[in-house]
């Protein structure tokens, strides 16, 4: 994008600082629906940065797919399911925290590590700037014709199985035969099937 | 109006200013996931890694590889997985929700040997 350095170096300080602190919220938070809409926020500060990177069209997308369609599905199942719970405590919970932290730290100090010693070839080629999306059109089309069409299969595998998976009721009558089944097996007044016959 | 093709090394942010971002976006999301109790925080720090994947491929795709930008076609095709990932995997919480009654992630043990 063609802004003066200091406004991009603004920008992408305000972006950042809003991408980490949101995503700290989302992990942090014990409210669940502020973790969510923290994820909105997370979501966009990043479709921000790929403003910054050249990328409208996928910045577009991001706003669309991941806003619109990923954050309001996930309201949507906490609405679901929402249901105040007390945790069991579970013993060493404190510990596992802090491993698990110290293994995050590592990961984190590896990544700065590649980050800063690989020798990237810089400067590359200039970038195509507002032409982005002219070329993704053409790759979708050519190059990346095959996942194109594979993405569109998955995108319906997963949409039929989301439903398989949540629906609720089930046929009241068998469709070959056309008598009624017997539904105490599948769904039983709502009690829930699994709930006393775990092990533990 | 002015054609805008920058050269992303001109820039004043460095490359490894996305991918410090980035690493900081990633390891969040694998604390998350291994230390939340709540099954739907679980797939949101799922969703923070794949966009800590995504600036990654984004900046590469702007800083390396500015004339074929590869990095954003991946991208697009990572944010179609996820879209389809979030709904199969909302599905499965639900149903899990239903015979178990409950959202902790301690006890969904029935595949636990």
């Amino acid at each position: 994008m063609t802004i003066a350095s200091t406004t991009q170096l603004i920008c992408f300080v305000v972006l950042s600082v809003t991408l980490v602190l949101g995503a700290l919220g989302v992990v942090l938070l014990p409210n669940i629906v502020y973790s969510a809409f923290l994820l909105g926020g997370v979501f966009l500060s990043v479709a921000g940065l790929y403003l910054m990177l050249n990328a409208s069209f996928v910045a577009a997308a991001q706003v669309l797919v991941y806003v619109g369609a990923v954050n309001v599905l996930i309201l949507f199942a906490i609405m679901l399911v929402n249901k105040k719970e007390n945790l069991a405590a579970i013993p060493g919970l404190g510990l596992r925290r802090l491993l698990s932290g110290a293994v995050c730290g590592g990961l984190f100090l590896l990544l700065i590590r590649v980050a800063f010693t690989t020798p990237w070839p810089l400067p590359g080629p200039a970038a195509v700037g507002e032409e982005a999306t002219i070329r993704i059109g053409e790759h979708l089309f050519s190059d990346y014709l095959l996942p194109f069409e594979l993405a569109s299969v998955l995108l319906l595998m997963s949409m039929i199985g989301a439903i398989v998976l949540a629906r609720r009721d089930v046929l009241s009558t068998d469709v070959i035969t056309g008598e009624l089944v017997d539904q105490g097996l599948i769904e039983k007044e709502r009690t829930p099937l699994l709930l006393e016959k775990s092990p533990r | 109006m002015e054609t805008t093709t920058v050269a992303s090394a001109a820039s004043t942010i460095p490359l490894q200013a996305y991918l410090v971002l980035a690493a900081v976006l990633f390891c969040t999301g694998v604390w998350g996931l291994i230390n939340s109790r709540n099954a739907v925080r679980v797939l949101m720090s799922i969703e923070l890694m794949l966009n800590a994947v995504n600036i990654n491929l984004m900046a590469f795709s702007d800083y390396l590889d500015g004339q074929l930008i590869r990095g954003q076609v991946f991208t697009i095709f990572v944010i179609t997985v996820a879209a389809a990932e979030a709904a199969v995997g909302l599905a499965i919480l639900l149903s899990l929700y239903r015979n178990r009654d409950t959202v902790d992630m301690e006890r969904f043990n029935l595949l636990r040997w």
